[in-house]
């Protein structure tokens, strides 16, 4: 078993070693009561890469990026970011450390309206005290954010709950670019998502990349996966199983070591 | 607007078929009649639209005129007493907020037990008896009527209407007001952006104390005596009258104006029926089905 966990590993990150991480988590646990999310897992993401992080459900996806995005502050274990150790305590913190999320979940208020969710905790304001908010920036950007992205929603005024699904998520991803994060992490964005709006997203995620983001990307969809990751890093039962660059695996061998196949081998 | 339209047209209809509706003793009468409700109405708001709800209002405003009333019989000055009042109010509502985000009970069970603890509270200090003699620097708060133009327009009025503006631009201009939509809209998104929601809570809880202090404080100088059994039932018609001005239930939506129109709606329905003469024994039925009508002819248009 040990033996294989090692050919589990892609030979890129020995060869990148030169390259330090621009998030760098070390035996990362978290409980949920008696259930063990995450069981000491090492997790390292490099500068401008897409890392596709799969498994089945319950493998600690959802948990591993709530680590990151301050959520869940993790039970044991370190977090690097640049080489520097930080805790990440809230959701707050992690954007002040550049990191930015998309959550499953969408993290909406159905009753707002499209440019009121954009802005959703962080708005604006007109005074030094953070008291009045700039209503007018509030719309301005949302206006130019959407539009640069391509993303058509009928009416900022519009309530979320009145928007598509296709059109929430959307309104989701758009929202978490324009705030320059060095990382960002997007939870299931292609979902609730067609064809043609999915392909958008799956683009926007290489143009990110292009300016520089590093980026984490859950999915189940393996041809989205194969279509945009450099990497792909395998959580199973709240554990590691592994991590490989794409162009040194494929599919199946992917499907192996979600489903544990791999070490029956 | 659909509700100032049934406001409108109620007050037309009082118009047409009574000489008093219209004058401006009357009119000023009904505003002051429901000033206090609505004052606190815009605290209850608050709370609502954050997703909770506050039914302690009305024994905490029975027990901040108490407590005022008894500074002043202990030989306090105004200033002393409504700032003990006030301070009650603000008090009351922060356990109020902290039993709800720390002790995460249901604000219906933390806010049922803090009406009972108040309520109890009045009856105690008093012994039972109602505060009377305060003084006319006191009374002069919920009495005076101010000059203006033609009219003579009583305090408690002027403070309703300055109140429900800063509670206006509170809500609609300032990140307090963003956060208090937000958390009521989605609790968990709201704390997934990062917005303290523990904290947006305990200031609802305390500004609906506030205002409810307020009211208490306006309704006792107005009365000129503090009964532990004021107000008794007052907290239904604070949370009928921002239902009836569209503030939902569930949380997240309605605006204030809603709150002080809805409270308009049922004190000029009270003196409406009283004017008319329909038998006072009947009168609660009426009120009750025009409640469900307003919010029924709201519901109807907003499909």
């Amino acid at each position: 078993m040990e033996k294989t966990s090692i050919s589990l590993e892609s030979h890129e990150s020995t060869r990148d070693s030169g390259v330090r991480p621009i998030l760098e988590m070390k035996s990362i646990c978290k409980y949920f009561g008696g259930v063990h999310a995450l069981e000491d897992v090492d997790f390292e993401l490099y500068p401008d890469e897409i890392l596709a992080l799969v498994g089945d459900n319950g493998a600690g996806k959802s948990t591993l990026i709530k680590v990151i995005a301050g959520v869940h502050p993790p039970d044991r274990g370190e977090i690097y970011i640049e080489g520097k150790k930080v805790e990440i305590h809230s959701p707050i913190h992690a954007r002040v450390l550049g990191i930015e999320t998309v959550y499953q979940e969408l993290a909406l208020v159905e009753t707002r309206d499209v440019a009121d969710n954009f802005f959703l905790g962080r708005e604006p304001t007109i005074d030094r005290f953070g008291i009045w908010v700039d209503k007018r920036k509030i719309t301005e950007m949302t206006v130019n954010t959407l539009k640069k992205l391509a993303i058509t929603i009928p009416s900022l005024k519009t309530a979320v709950r009145y928007l598509s699904g296709g059109q929430r998520q959307a309104l989701a991803v758009g929202r978490a670019i324009p705030w320059g994060g060095k990382i960002i992490i997007m939870d299931e964005p292609t979902a609730a998502l067609g064809v043609e709006e999915s392909a958008k997203v799956l683009d926007l995620l290489l143009q990110l990349k292009k300016q520089g983001a590093s980026i984490i990307i859950i999915s189940h969809n393996l041809v989205h996966v194969f279509d945009v990751a450099d990497r792909i890093f395998v959580l199973r039962g709240g554990k590691r199983v592994g991590s490989k660059a794409k162009h040194e695996t494929n599919g199946d061998e992917i499907v192996k070591m979600i489903t544990g196949a791999a070490e029956l081998l | 607007m659909t509700l100032l339209l049934i406001l409108i047209v109620m007050g037309a209809y009082l118009g047409i078929h009574t000489k008093t509706f219209l004058t401006s003793t009357n009119i000023f009468n009904v505003l002051r009649a429901f000033s206090w409700i609505a004052i606190s109405a815009f605290g209850q708001s608050m709370v609502i639209i954050g997703g909770g709800i506050d039914l302690s209002c009305g024994s905490v405003m029975a027990l901040a005129g108490v407590i005022s009333a008894m500074v002043l019989a202990d030989g306090g000055g105004v200033t002393i007493s409504v700032i003990a009042g006030l301070g009650l109010g603000i008090f009351l509502g922060w356990v109020n907020g902290v039993l709800i985000s720390r002790a995460k009970l249901p604000p219906f069970i933390a806010t049922l037990g803090m009406m009972s603890i108040a309520r109890g509270l009045c009856y105690g200090l008093t012994r039972g008896w109602p505060v009377r003699g305060l003084p006319g620097a006191f009374t002069y708060l919920g009495q005076h009527d101010v000059a203006f133009l033609v009219w003579k327009i009583p305090l408690p009025v002027i403070f309703m209407i300055v109140l429900a503006v800063i509670s206006f631009i509170f809500l609609n201009n300032t990140r307090y007001g963003y956060h208090i939509y937000a958390v009521g809209g989605n609790e968990v998104s709201a704390s997934l952006a990062g917005i303290n929601v523990r904290r947006i809570k305990i200031l609802i809880y305390i500004l609906s104390g506030l205002f409810t202090a307020i009211g208490g404080i306006l309704m006792t100088a107005r009365l000129g005596v503090a009964a532990p059994t004021a107000a008794l039932g007052y907290e239904l018609d604070i949370i009928a009258a921002a239902v009836i001005g569209g503030i939902s239930l569930r949380g997240g939506e309605g605006s204030l104006w809603g709150a002080l129109i809805g409270a308009a709606i049922m004190q000029v329905l009270r003196n409406g029926l009283v004017l008319t003469g329909f038998p006072a024994y009947w009168q609660p039925a009426a009120i009750g089905a025009v409640i469900i009508l307003a919010v029924m002819l709201d519901q109807l248009k907003k499909r």
